[in-house]
């Protein structure tokens, strides 16, 4: 059959930042499959430089406004452990359920408000008010909750105020413990029918083997803060040697840049995780990937919705554990730290280098900061998630865009937007922090 | 006449900002009750050809493209609300002003940092005229509210113009210059309630500045506690760069 289709979807909708989708297919044959990146660079790793480790936590949290506290424990990991710093068990404790309560939201909000509109043939959530208004109110409730926990933990959850290098400058008290607990028991309630939800959609039918990368680990943990980085093709790295993991490379249809590994490209996120670790869920995670239908390895991009909601049991599992932990211990108030820029000097200081690598709700991000003697950031460099997955998007395009030739070109067009959405993108995100080259040093 | 036309609309941010309208929760559907939401890309991918009563404009210029967007929209709309430090301050983005442009573009694109053209950081006010202002980094979710329904009554909005210490004593909070610590305070424009104080950490000034700060004060303060003068300064270069007259 030959036929010309050409897809030219400018600024894509419900996904976080700015991207067009280009397909261009002539006489049958695939010419172009492009996610464009038309974000405007923000020049993060620049603005860092010359400035205190103690303000790279604020500051690059304003790289995405969804991952804020994804990229703020990045940020706070990477800056420990360049002056070296050791944080105590308590401060572990709560950064590990301000992830949860990160992954939890994001994935909230990508399930309900970005993918499903799709699945259920409406443009946005504002159409799902018609026939589906409880599971919109529902939604905006665990939206809320993650919230709600977020501004008891860290003040808000947008850009938090109170982790920072060294811990937390405001620690829950027993009866906001318990506050957080009542909302995760209703958070426990609402995945329930969430589960139903999503089982019952129809998601396309499509497969490529990919290679997968992730944090992984020699314990029973699902990594997500602490780990080495493991791929699906059996490459193993510690963090520090990250670059020879993302090996990035420029493009000129995209500020963002791509990556590859062992193949020409690789992908990151929710069913990247649950592709290497999924024995290491929660037993109620576990039981939602069956119900779901979902195991490992799985290759259809299109299901990272669902290894999302699987993650969302196991999330919400721990984050509760965690908080009932706190409540049957108390949380040592004595360890509340007043940081500013250590003009107090209560943090010792040495230069060095440190990397973070932490799992947030679109896989795996790394920061990496070089600091001098007085704590000052001579090099800054940031990956993140989704300019990870770009080359592995477009290599999913090439292989879709044939298979459903066949069909009219609307379909086609809204295939391909959802297989983007599938994979979460944060372009803000990807664009605000490249690859620095430090050229000139 | 209908229900009256909101859009919301991003330059160069975070998206943060539009997330802590999406973060209303259930109020949300209250405020989606008053108005007809025709455009919001993050979250709907329908569009509107008509005029906007109410446009939010979240982000910075940084490039020609962005300037021409903010016009456009300027000229579709009855009402402009400029909301978030990005959008009114110019915020975070700022911070490249201070530095040659080149040597921004080289630090992260390399030798093809002409590939993606950009501007210096400018807020939105320094381009078109914006009849509303919401602050902050983030925005706080009341004012938001508060400013929405100003914009929709036709009735002026008012900025405080005191210092965020003096919601912070409100507050009741100590001092964190008795903690040994710089805070930007004294000199930034109230309205967040005294957020971040209230939570333990300092304020970085993201409101923007009063009109008249009190800089004799402040460094009087900075001399009583034996801090150095210049750790201010580049605190307030974090959210205020692009609010310096541009030399060129």
């Amino acid at each position: 059959m030959s036929r010309n289709v050409s897809v030219n979807v400018e600024f894509l909708t419900r996904v976080e930042g700015h991207g067009h989708i280009i397909v261009d297919v002539q006489n049958g044959v695939l010419q172009k499959a492009e996610l464009q990146i038309v974000e405007a660079p923000r020049f993060f790793e620049a603005l860092l430089q010359g400035r205190s480790i103690f303000e790279a936590q604020h500051i690059t949290s304003r790289i995405c406004g969804i991952c804020a506290c994804g990229h703020s424990l990045a940020s706070i990991q990477a800056a420990e452990n360049a002056i070296g710093f050791s944080p105590s068990e308590q401060t572990i404790k709560l950064r590990k359920l301000l992830l949860h309560m990160e992954n939890l939201d994001s994935h909230i909000l990508h399930i309900y408000m970005l993918a499903a509109p799709d699945l259920l043939g409406v443009q946005s959530f504002i159409g799902l008010m018609k026939d589906h208004a409880e599971a919109v109110r529902r939604a905006l409730r665990m939206k809320k909750a993650c919230n709600d926990v977020c501004d008891i933990l860290v003040g808000r959850h947008v850009h938090p105020i109170s982790c920072v290098v060294g811990g937390f400058t405001k620690l829950p008290d027993n009866k906001q413990l318990e506050a957080m607990r009542k909302l995760l028991l209703q958070m426990r309630e609402d995945l329930v029918p969430t589960v139903a939800l999503v089982a019952a959609l129809k998601f396309p039918e499509f497969d490529r083997e990919t290679e997968y990368v992730a944090l992984v680990s020699d314990d029973n943990e699902y990594p997500l803060l602490s780990g080495d980085i493991g791929s699906s093709d059996g490459v193993r790295k510690v963090k520090e040697e990250y670059r020879e993991i993302t090996n990035e490379f420029l493009v000129p249809h995209s500020s963002a840049k791509h990556a590859k590994l062992s193949r020409d490209s690789y992908a990151v996120g929710a069913l990247a995780r649950f592709n290497l670790n999924a024995d290491k869920l929660h037993p109620t995670a576990k039981a939602v990937a069956e119900t779901l239908g979902l195991s490992a390895p799985c290759y259809n991009p299109f299901l990272n919705t669902v290894a999302q909601l699987v993650e969302c049991a196991h999330c919400a599992e721990e984050a509760l554990q965690i908080v009932e932990e706190l409540l049957a211990q108390g949380v040592v108030q004595s360890e509340t730290v007043i940081v500013g820029v250590n003009e107090n000097r209560s943090i010792p200081v040495r230069a060095g280098r440190g990397v973070g690598a932490v799992e947030v709700p679109r896989g795996i991000l790394f920061h990496d900061y070089e600091v001098d003697e007085q704590g000052i950031i001579q090099q800054a460099n940031c990956v993140i998630p989704t300019g990870q997955n770009l080359e592995n998007i477009e290599a999913d395009m090439h292989k879709l865009v044939p298979e459903i030739l066949g069909k009219k070109d609307e379909e086609i067009t809204l295939a391909l937007e959802m297989l983007v959405r599938a994979y979460d993108p944060c372009i803000s995100c990807s664009t605000h922090f490249l690859e620095v080259d430090f050229v000139g040093r | 006449m209908g229900r009256p036309k909101v859009a919301f609309f991003d330059l160069s941010c975070c998206e943060g900002c539009q997330l802590q309208v999406a973060n209303l929760g259930e109020a949300l559907l209250d405020v989606l009750g008053l108005v007809d939401l025709v455009e919001f890309r993050e979250v709907m991918s329908e569009s509107w050809e008509g005029r906007y009563d109410v446009a939010f404009v979240e982000g910075s210029v940084v490039n020609e493209e962005s300037e021409q967007r903010l016009c456009e929209i300027r000229q579709r709309s009855n009402v402009l609300v400029a909301y978030g430090s990005c959008a009114t301050i110019g915020g975070v983005n700022g911070m490249k002003n201070r530095k040659l442009l080149s040597d921004v573009q080289s630090t992260v694109y390399g030798d093809k940092g002409d590939w993606f053209p950009v501007t210096k950081t400018r807020a939105l006010h320094q381009i078109v005229e914006v009849d509303y202002f919401i602050h902050g980094c983030p925005i706080h979710p009341d004012e938001f509210i508060k400013v929405l329904k100003s914009a929709l009554a036709g009735l002026p909005y008012l900025v405080p113009d005191y210092a965020v210490c003096v919601e912070c004593k409100f507050n009741e909070n100590v001092c964190m210059y008795d903690k040994g610590v710089t805070c930007l305070g004294p000199v930034t424009r109230a309205g967040c309630n005294s957020w971040c104080v209230n939570n333990g950490n300092v304020c970085y000034g993201c409101r923007g500045m009063v009109s008249n700060p009190n800089q004799t004060g402040a460094e009087e303060v900075l001399r009583s506690y034996d801090l150095d003068a210049n750790l201010i300064a580049n605190k307030m270069m974090m959210y205020n760069a692009a609010m310096e007259q541009c030399d060129e």
